[in-house]
């Protein structure tokens, strides 16, 4: 075998993988879009008044934050497999049995605890005299939130954020082990193929280290744009 | 619809031992990876302020590779690649015919190590920067070696700094192992999957097993915390 040919291999593997891109951003996008929606519950709940919102926020964020992603995806995807029956009664077992839903579910999940922790941050930066003087201008406390708090907590969220959604792209891989064929998952169907699973995996290796690139650049460009203003 | 809980029990009737033997190895994976990891931080840190344009560049290729592509990844080529190369090697230079299999608990460690180093290399050369300038001058001043000024000034002080991110990187160590699993090292994450097989009891299984991550992550927080506090001990705040 020379180099050439490692190369070519290496080349078409990428080309052949590259199917399973969409899938994998699918993955990312989706969850990253549920769990930020989720996330800015969670960070309201983490800095409201009552004890009980408090302590029941931070312990989904603990719960999530320090468990294994794969512990979780297992969970749900063969662990609610102990109560299909209870499932089927509440006609949730059709969503269970799809690998795609709890995949979507236990990233959703995780992202929601990681992001809520930067928004709180973000939320916890603004300074207390703005709250202050859009409460003294009689804005309602819905508008406090939404026209002062909150874009200045994803101003200041925003680089953390960008490496979350790095670290999620990064997540979708562990999707491959409950049986969806995104990048990784054909990458294994491949290796098993071909026999090659070192340049194989490399390929695959190559393809997030691209999408992670162009992720991260283009939120470059986004905060750089917002740093101008 | 049942949960019952006599399957986590000890001894033969249940599972609770290989599970709790299955945290030991976590533990062990976790340590030696982690260890081998800041060894390697401290290295790639090292190579990344170093004046050589050749090592800045070798340890940001490093560092950007294995922070931009997933964990689980690193396991395959390590695990099938190292595989697929020393059967190579048996092949062709020692004339030995058959598929030589790694074995996975070293190579799950290495796998592990390698992209804590990647973090680890990150924090640790925030922590050297943060030491502050004037420190160095004076070291110079009095006349220290350029190894003398690391060890005896530069080193303590990041130490302090860096124990903060390297708490984080710790507690991702110890998810990452999960990930060993795949490679068939018997971990929590695989006692597990053992015993929800024996018994069709999987989220019994599972939440057991998220269960004894939380409570490392719990116990590991509080120890660094301790050495934290330690670290602090003299330091003026503020000043």
């Amino acid at each position: 075998m020379g180099g050439l040919d490692h190369l070519g291999f290496i080349l078409d593997t990428v080309f052949h993988l590259s199917a399973g891109i969409p899938r994998t951003l699918v993955l990312a996008a989706v969850s990253l879009a549920i769990g930020f929606v989720l996330a800015v519950g969670v960070a309201v709940a983490l800095l409201a008044s009552n004890p009980a919102a408090r302590k029941l926020a931070a312990g989904y964020v603990y719960v999530f934050r320090s468990s294994p992603l794969l512990v979780q995806i297992f969970l749900i995807y063969y662990g609610s497999g102990q109560f299909r029956g209870a499932l089927e009664v509440l006609g949730l077992w059709h969503f269970f049995r799809e690998a795609w839903f709890c995949a979507i579910l236990a990233l959703t999940l995780n992202t929601g605890a990681y992001t809520s922790v930067l928004i709180a941050g973000g939320l916890r930066s603004v300074p207390w005299g703005q709250i202050e003087a859009a409460q003294a201008v009689g804005m309602s406390r819905y508008r406090v939130f939404a026209s002062i708090a909150f874009p200045q907590a994803l101003r200041h969220a925003l680089p953390a954020y960008s490496n979350e959604v790095v670290l999620m792209i990064k997540a979708t891989a562990l999707a491959s082990t409950i049986t969806l064929l995104e990048i990784t998952g054909l990458a294994k169907q491949l290796s098993a193929e071909t026999y090659r699973p070192f340049e194989v995996f490399a390929a695959a290796g190559i393809i997030y280290i691209a999408l992670n690139g162009v992720v991260a650049g283009g939120f470059g460009l986004v905060e750089r744009a917002l740093q101008r203003r | 619809m049942r949960m019952e809980l006599g399957v986590l029990a000890w001894g033969d009737g249940g599972w609770g031992d290989e599970l709790a033997r299955g945290a030991m190895v976590t533990i062990a994976i976790a340590s030696a990876a982690y260890l081998v990891g800041s060894v390697l931080g401290v290295l790639l840190a090292a190579m990344k302020l170093s004046g050589s344009v050749a090592l800045r560049w070798l340890a940001t290729a490093y560092t950007t590779t294995l922070r931009g592509m997933p964990e689980m990844l690193v396991i395959y080529i390590v695990f099938f690649g190292g595989g697929a190369l020393a059967t190579w090697i048996a092949a062709n230079i020692l004339g030995i015919r058959g598929h030589v299999d790694l074995p996975s608990f070293a190579v799950g460690v290495v796998c592990i190590a390698l992209s804590v180093a990647a973090y680890a290399c990150e924090v640790i050369r925030g922590a050297v920067l943060a030491v502050p300038r004037g420190q160095i001058e004076a070291a110079q001043a009095v006349g220290m070696t350029s190894l003398q000024r690391n060890r005896l000034v530069v080193a303590p002080q990041a130490f302090r700094l860096a124990l903060p991110g390297m708490t984080n990187v710790w507690q991702f160590t110890v998810k990452d192992t999960a990930l060993v699993s795949i490679i068939g090292v018997t971990e929590v994450m695989r006692s597990a999957s053992i015993g929800s097989n024996a018994t069709k009891q999987p989220f019994t299984f599972y939440l057991a097993a998220l269960v004894i991550f939380i409570v490392i992550a719990y116990l590991s927080q509080r120890l660094f915390t301790r050495l934290q506090k330690s670290a602090d001990r003299g330091v003026r705040w503020g000043a």
